[in-house]
Formats: C-alpha cells, sequence, structure tokens
C-alpha cells in the first residue's frame, strides 16, 4: 500500500455514484476544477471505474485501547482504508470503555494519528457499559471528539427508563441512541446462535428473533414518545424490518443499519460448530437474509455497517459456545453489498453512495463526510472496479485478526484506491 | 468408524456390529478374568471438562479391560478462564502420541471441533464423543439400545431391530444430549420414538424430528414398549421452565400410578444419576420392568466394543482362549 502526498490527482473518466462519468481533480483535499489541472498532477486512468463518496462505517471494533492483540486504531483504520472507507465509527466496548470525554478524545487522537480514516468515536450510553446510570453524554458531545453516537453496543440497553432518559437528553446536541437490540431475558445467558430447526439439533442455546424485534419495537414507542433519534445496530430479522417499515409509515424518527454477514451469511453456517461464523446477532435462516436484503433495497433499513469484530485466535479457538462473538468485515463490505444486490440489479450505484457513505454520515453527523462529488466539496472518495473479482485470503487482511467469515470464497474485488481529504489512504499494488 | 462424535453418523449395520460385538465383550466381563490383550500397546486419553464419575470410570474400565493405556485427564473449569484455548489443550495432549481421545465437553460440538483441528494439524487420533453439551452422547445411546436390545430379545430371541416398538422419551430433552442421541439410534433401529415434555422443554425445531411428540404422558404410556426418563436438572426452575418439582412430578414423572399403567413387559430406563421422587419414583426406579443397573453395567461392554472397532484391534479378543 502506497500512500501518496497531498498534491494533485486527476482521475480521468470515473462514473460519478452512478450519474455519468467526468473527471475528478483532487487538490488541496478539495474537489476542484478538472480544466485547472497542472501538468505535474498525477492521472489516474478510471475507465469502467466508478467513484463513490467515501463509505462511513457506522459500526466498528477497534480494540484499541484495551486489545492491541486483536486489532489496533492503526491495524483497523489501514483494513478500513482498503474496504474503501474513509470514516469509521470506534465502538465503546474498549478498555477502558469509551464513557467519557477524556476516552473519547483518546481514540480520536489515535485516529489522527495514524491517518488511514477518520475515527469517530462512539460514546457508551451507561457507565461502564454496565446498563444502570447513564454515561457523561453531554461532557463526550461537547469534547473536542465531538461524539453524537452513543451506543451499549455488545450490550442491550435493556431497562426502558434508562433507555427513555438517554434519549431525551441527547436530544439537546442533536445526539442519537444506537442500539443493540436485544432482550437478554428471552435467552440463556449461554445464547450463541439463532434459535431455530439447527440450534435444536446442535444442542446450542439460541436467541429467538422475538429478542430483537421486541426491544426494536419497544424503542421505536420510546423514540416517539421523546422525539429523539434513534438508530438500530445490525438489524438481522424479518420481524425487525417489520417494526422499522410500521415506525417509519408513522414519522418515528428511527434509522437502522445492517451488516454484511447479515446479507449473504446463513446459520447453516453454524452446522459445523466453527466459531468463525458465532456472531452477535446470530447468523439467521435464509427467509430472514431475503427480507433485508429487500429492505436495504427499499430503504427500510438506511445504512450498511459492519460490525467489524477482530479476535485474537486463541479467543476464538474454544468450543462453539465459549468463543467470542464476532468476524471481521472492513475490506469485504463493498463486496458483498455488491454481490447481494448491486450486480442482481436490486441497488444502483446512487443506492450504494446513500446506504454506505451519504446516510451514515448523515446519522452519525459527519461534516466532511458523504458528501457529494461535486466542486468544492471534500476530495473523499474511493474508487471502484465492479467487475474485479477475486477469492477471500484471510491471510491478506490489514487487520491483526483472522476470524474472517469469507475466507476462501470468491467475491467481488471492487476497491481500487481510497482517497481521504485528497491524500491516497489506499491504492491497489 | 473413524471417530464417533454422534450417534446420527452411524449406519444400521455399524450400530449392529457395535451392540453384537458388545455381547462378547459382556460375556469376557463375566470370566473371573476380565482382561483381554486386544489394545496392547494403544494409548487412550480420557479427556474430561466436565465430572462424570460413571462415564469416565467406565471408559476407563473398558480401555483397561482391552490392555489399553489409559489415563484420565482433568481438564475441569472453562479454558476461557484458564487462558489457554481448547485447541492448545487437545492439541497438547494429542501431541503425547495417544490413539484414542475421549472427549467428554460441557459445549456441545467440541469434539467435532477437536476432529477439525486434528485433521488440520495432521494428527490421526481417533475421537470418541463422551457427551457433548447438550449435544450428543452416543455410547449413552448405544449401551440403552445394548440393553433394550437384551431386554427384548428375552421373549423374542431372534429380534435384532427396534421395528414395531415403541420408545416413550420423557422429560427435559431441551437440554438432553441423551435425547439427542436415542433418537437418532432408536430411529436407526426401526423404533417408533414418542417425546413426551412441556413445550418449555421441549427443543425448538422438534417438528422436524423424524419422533411423534407429545405433552399427556399418561396418553403415551399405554402405547409404550420402554421409557427412557431423562434427568431433570433442579436448576431448570430457576430459567423458569417449570413452576415447581411437585408440578413437574404430577405431569411428567414416572410416579407408582403410571408405573400401574406400564404395559407389561415394558422396560424402563433412565441414564443416571436419577432424581428420586422427581422425575422417577423409587417403586419405579426399582420395578421388574427397570433395566437401570442393566444399563450401567452394559456401559462398560458397549464402550469396549466401540473402542475396539475405533481402535482396530487385530483378532477379534473372544476369539482368543490365551489370557
Amino acid at each position: 500500500m502506497s500512500e501518496g502526498q497531498p498534491g494533485e490527482v486527476l482521475v480521468v473518466g470515473a462514473d460519478l455514484a452512478g450519474a455519468g462519468r467526468a473527471d475528478l481533480l483532487l487538490r488541496d483535499g478539495r474537489l476542484a476544477d478538472p480544466a485547472t489541472a497542472g501538468a505535474g498532477a498525477e492521472r489516474v486512468d478510471a475507465d469502467g471505474l466508478v467513484a463513490l463518496p467515501g463509505l462511513v462505517d457506522l459500526h466498528t471494533h477497534l480494540r484499541q485501547p484495551g486489545r492491541e492483540d486483536a486489532e489496533t486504531v492503526a491495524s483497523g483504520t489501514s483494513a478500513a482504508a482498503r474496504g474503501g472507507f474513509t470514516a469509521v465509527l470506534a465502538m465503546a466496548n474498549t478498555d477502558p470503555v469509551t464513557d467519557t470525554a477524556e476516552a473519547a478524545e483518546h481514540v480520536a487522537r489515535l485516529g489522527r494519528r495514524e491517518g488511514h480514516a477518520q475515527v469517530v468515536p462512539v460514546g457508551a450510553v451507561s457507565k461502564g457499559l454496565a446498563g444502570a446510570e447513564l454515561a457523561e453524554l453531554g461532557l463526550m458531545a461537547r469534547s473536542a471528539a465531538a461524539v453524537r453516537v452513543f451506543s451499549d453496543d455488545g450490550h442491550c440497553v435493556t431497562d426502558a427508563r434508562l433507555m427513555r432518559r438517554a434519549l431525551e437528553y441527547v436530544r439537546a446536541f442533536d445526539g442519537v441512541v444506537a442500539q443493540h437490540a436485544q432482550d437478554p431475558r428471552l435467552a440463556g445467558r449461554d445464547a450463541c446462535c439463532h434459535e431455530g430447526d439447527l440450534s435444536g439439533r446442535l444442542g446450542l442455546p439460541g436467541w429467538p428473533a422475538a429478542a430483537e424485534s421486541t426491544v426494536v419495537a419497544r424503542d421505536v414507542e420510546l423514540a416517539r414518545l421523546t422525539g429523539s433519534r434513534v438508530h438500530v445496530c445490525h438489524v438481522s430479522t424479518a420481524e425487525t424490518v417489520e417494526v422499522l417499515r410500521w415506525a417509519k409509515g408513522r414519522g418515528i424518527d428511527v434509522t437502522a443499519e445492517v451488516a454484511p454477514h447479515h446479507l449473504l451469511l446463513t446459520t447453516d453456517e453454524v452446522a459445523g460448530y466453527d466459531p468463525t461464523y458465532k456472531v452477535n446477532p446470530p447468523l439467521r435462516p435464509a427467509e430472514h437474509v431475503t427480507v433485508l436484503r429487500e429492505a436495504l433495497a427499499d430503504g427500510t433499513i438506511d445504512a450498511v455497517a459492519t460490525d467489524h469484530a477482530p479476535h485474537a485466535r486463541h479467543d476464538k479457538e474454544h468450543a462453539f459456545a465459549e468463543a467470542a462473538f464476532g468476524m471481521l468485515g472492513l475490506e469485504t463490505a463493498l463486496a458483498v453489498v455488491l454481490e447481494t444486490l448491486v450486480l442482481p440489479g436490486r441497488l444502483d450505484w446512487a443506492g450504494v453512495a446513500a446506504r454506505m457513505s451519504t446516510t451514515p454520515a448523515r446519522i452519525a453527523r459527519l461534516a466532511g463526510q458523504g458528501r457529494p462529488l461535486a466542486l468544492g466539496e471534500p476530495a473523499t472518495l474511493t474508487l471502484v472496479d465492479p467487475a474485479a473479482r477475486a477469492v477471500v485470503d484471510r491471510a491478506a487482511s490489514a487487520s491483526l485478526s483472522r476470524n474472517n467469515p469469507w475466507h476462501g470464497r470468491e467475491l467481488p474485488d471492487p476497491v481500487v484506491a481510497t482517497f481521504w481529504a485528497g491524500r491516497a489512504t489506499y491504492r491497489r499494488g | 468408524m473413524r471417530h464417533l462424535l454422534s450417534a446420527a453418523d452411524l449406519s444400521l449395520a455399524e450400530t449392529t456390529r457395535v451392540l453384537d460385538l458388545a455381547e462378547e465383550m459382556a460375556q469376557v466381563q463375566a470370566r473371573p478374568v476380565k482382561k483381554l490383550p486386544a489394545l496392547r500397546g494403544r494409548t487412550v486419553v480420557n479427556l474430561f471438562f466436565e465430572d462424570s464419575t460413571r462415564t469416565r470410570s467406565s471408559f476407563e474400565l473398558a480401555g483397561k479391560w482391552l490392555s489399553a493405556d489409559v489415563i484420565n485427564v482433568s481438564a475441569k473449569g472453562s479454558s476461557v478462564s484458564k487462558g489457554e484455548s481448547l485447541r492448545d489443550t487437545v492439541l497438547t495432549v494429542a501431541s503425547m502420541g495417544v490413539d484414542a481421545l475421549v472427549i467428554r465437553h460441557h459445549a456441545s460440538g467440541a469434539p467435532g471441533q477437536v476432529v477439525g483441528w486434528f485433521e488440520a494439524s495432521g494428527i490421526d487420533a481417533h475421537v470418541l464423543n463422551a457427551g457433548d453439551g447438550t449435544h450428543e452422547h452416543p455410547t449413552q445411546a448405544l449401551l440403552d439400545a445394548f440393553t433394550l436390545r437384551r431386554h427384548f430379545r428375552r421373549t423374542e430371541p431372534d429380534r435384532d431391530t427396534f421395528d414395531g416398538l415403541v420408545v416413550a422419551v420423557v422429560g427435559d430433552v431441551t437440554h438432553s444430549r441423551v435425547a439427542r442421541s436415542n433418537v437418532a439410534l432408536l430411529r436407526t433401529l426401526g423404533a417408533e420414538v414418542v417425546l413426551v415434555a412441556p413445550p418449555t422443554l421441549m427443543p425448538s425445531g422438534v417438528g422436524s424430528w423424524p419422533v411423534a411428540t407429545s405433552t399427556d404422558l399418561d396418553e403415551v404410556l399405554p402405547e409404550a414398549d420402554a421409557v427412557m426418563m431423562l434427568r431433570v436438572q433442579r436448576e431448570r426452575m430457576s430459567g423458569g421452565y417449570f413452576p415447581t418439582p411437585r408440578e413437574y412430578t404430577v405431569g411428567y414423572g414416572l410416579t407408582r400410578d403410571r408405573l400401574a399403567r406400564l404395559r407389561p413387559g415394558a422396560a424402563i430406563c433412565h441414564p443416571g444419576p436419577m432424581n428420586r421422587g422427581l422425575e422417577i419414583s423409587a417403586d419405579a426406579a426399582d420395578a421388574a420392568g427397570s433395566l437401570i443397573l442393566e444399563q450401567v453395567a452394559a456401559g462398560v461392554a458397549v464402550r469396549m466394543s466401540v473402542l475396539y472397532q475405533l481402535l482396530g484391534g487385530e483378532d477379534l479378543p473372544t476369539n482368543r482362549g490365551d489370557h
């Protein structure tokens, strides 16, 4: 990977998110008039390539501070750049938890130091993610990190009163509460997969689909009550999609994301007890996958977010029920969206730009991300080759971890280059 | 048979071979000197991540009576909390040069994962599932089948399969590895299986299993040629699966009253350890039709048979008269 110095780059003949071919001049971090390109400008031939606004991931786990053996801000954002992302939100379940202004500023600072992508800390809703008392939401919002997204991700905010107060409180600074919707009381403590035919046969304790949709139903009603914004993390069930449709139809301010793995992988992957496929929320049966694709295409689900969850090998090489939850996602997210929606003709490039850049940037209130590819806008973009394919090799990842569910699978290999504020953060070698 | 992970992996022919060889092993057990030289020089490790006096001692005796070198490794407690991965633990043990690893684990699927790690590491040790979480316990199903076959052969000496027989499996099916293995094996042997449990203890997706289900034990009992009572963990109550032990017993226990309603000659099985008074009354446990102690005795013979077949002893042991 070579990272260019700031200088002029002339991208020639890219399809601008499906809006037609044009040249782009990247100068001083912004898009300038291509007709004014200097003779020394580097020319990038983008014939056959699509230019998207830099991708924004609402949901990653960068593991720093605390588990630098699994991922660091440096390695995680390198993976992000390879995946076409120019901004990632870093979930709060680090050690220590991002539940203070100082902790949030520390994470943002690590991101600035590494420079592979904008790192936006997510603040915890509750102190220590314990689900009991509000964390210092306002101080995190006022900090240099300007936190706007709050989540106890990994844990559901189960207490209705705490959820209500969080929603009310963040309205003061236009914040949003991102909920990991999952009622822990509807499953045993050792739940580790989808509850259904397969879990019954395998003897694995599971979460019923209703553990997710019941919480979402409550939360959209709390959003209506408070007039606040609620965001549903990693929607995994058809029933949740029904609740979202209902709520949006009534004007409730709810947004939702889906993870790439829930768009392609099914619970059948768990049949061999391979912890690579252990993830929370769990992989679901194919009928849910179908509904999630439709919901992303029709906008009921607003965004794709990876839930990139790196884990050290020794945390995955346990019995299935005891292994860590989560899978890698940053480098393959766009590939999965191409495979499941774009190539089958169910989402166009404008739709991809909306679901993976513009809308997530708006949900997170990121001013310099998800902007149109127009004169004067930030030179933050991703060049995509829709035709390239490759077999995923987990060893080739920029992540420090190898819990890659796509290993050995042939997928699109779309990302050619990623530019953040005019600077190449990734170029295919 | 390279590994024994699931009763569902056994064909009727393989099952019959295990049961027939177990009969021969049982005859050896009746002799004053029980030891056969069949697995001399072979090493069997019992790797138990969960306490089990009964199953562990049964496997230990089975290995020793076949002259294998047997060691027991207790790995109780979560390897997660010890900081060592399951993969590291089993590869460490296997690297000592073992021929067979008998694994009991509190988590479903663990023995199957071990096979995967062995294959990836070029280790050719045999893996035998001695009970994994709430998944399977194939040697328990084999010893149950062995015991039942003996029982039915007392009145029908030529009976080889369970065709035409009805077996009721009663209790906490959701959390029972014994039930899962028995459903598979009893179906392979041709029995009709009826699972009887309150809806809270019936596994999700049971409708796709090749069994009948019922919530009414009294309706099923008169049809059953055998009843298998499953152990009820008292901690299930805190999970709200049923209100009180008393209510469970009234609904699903093999009480003295129900004992009287069994068909003549019906067999009573229980994998042990029993909660007398909860899922099975003392009268039922000690009744004429109770096979519970025979099940325990059968455990050693069946495990000898399985170890012998997995490890491929050279001669049929009972053909040797020189011990």
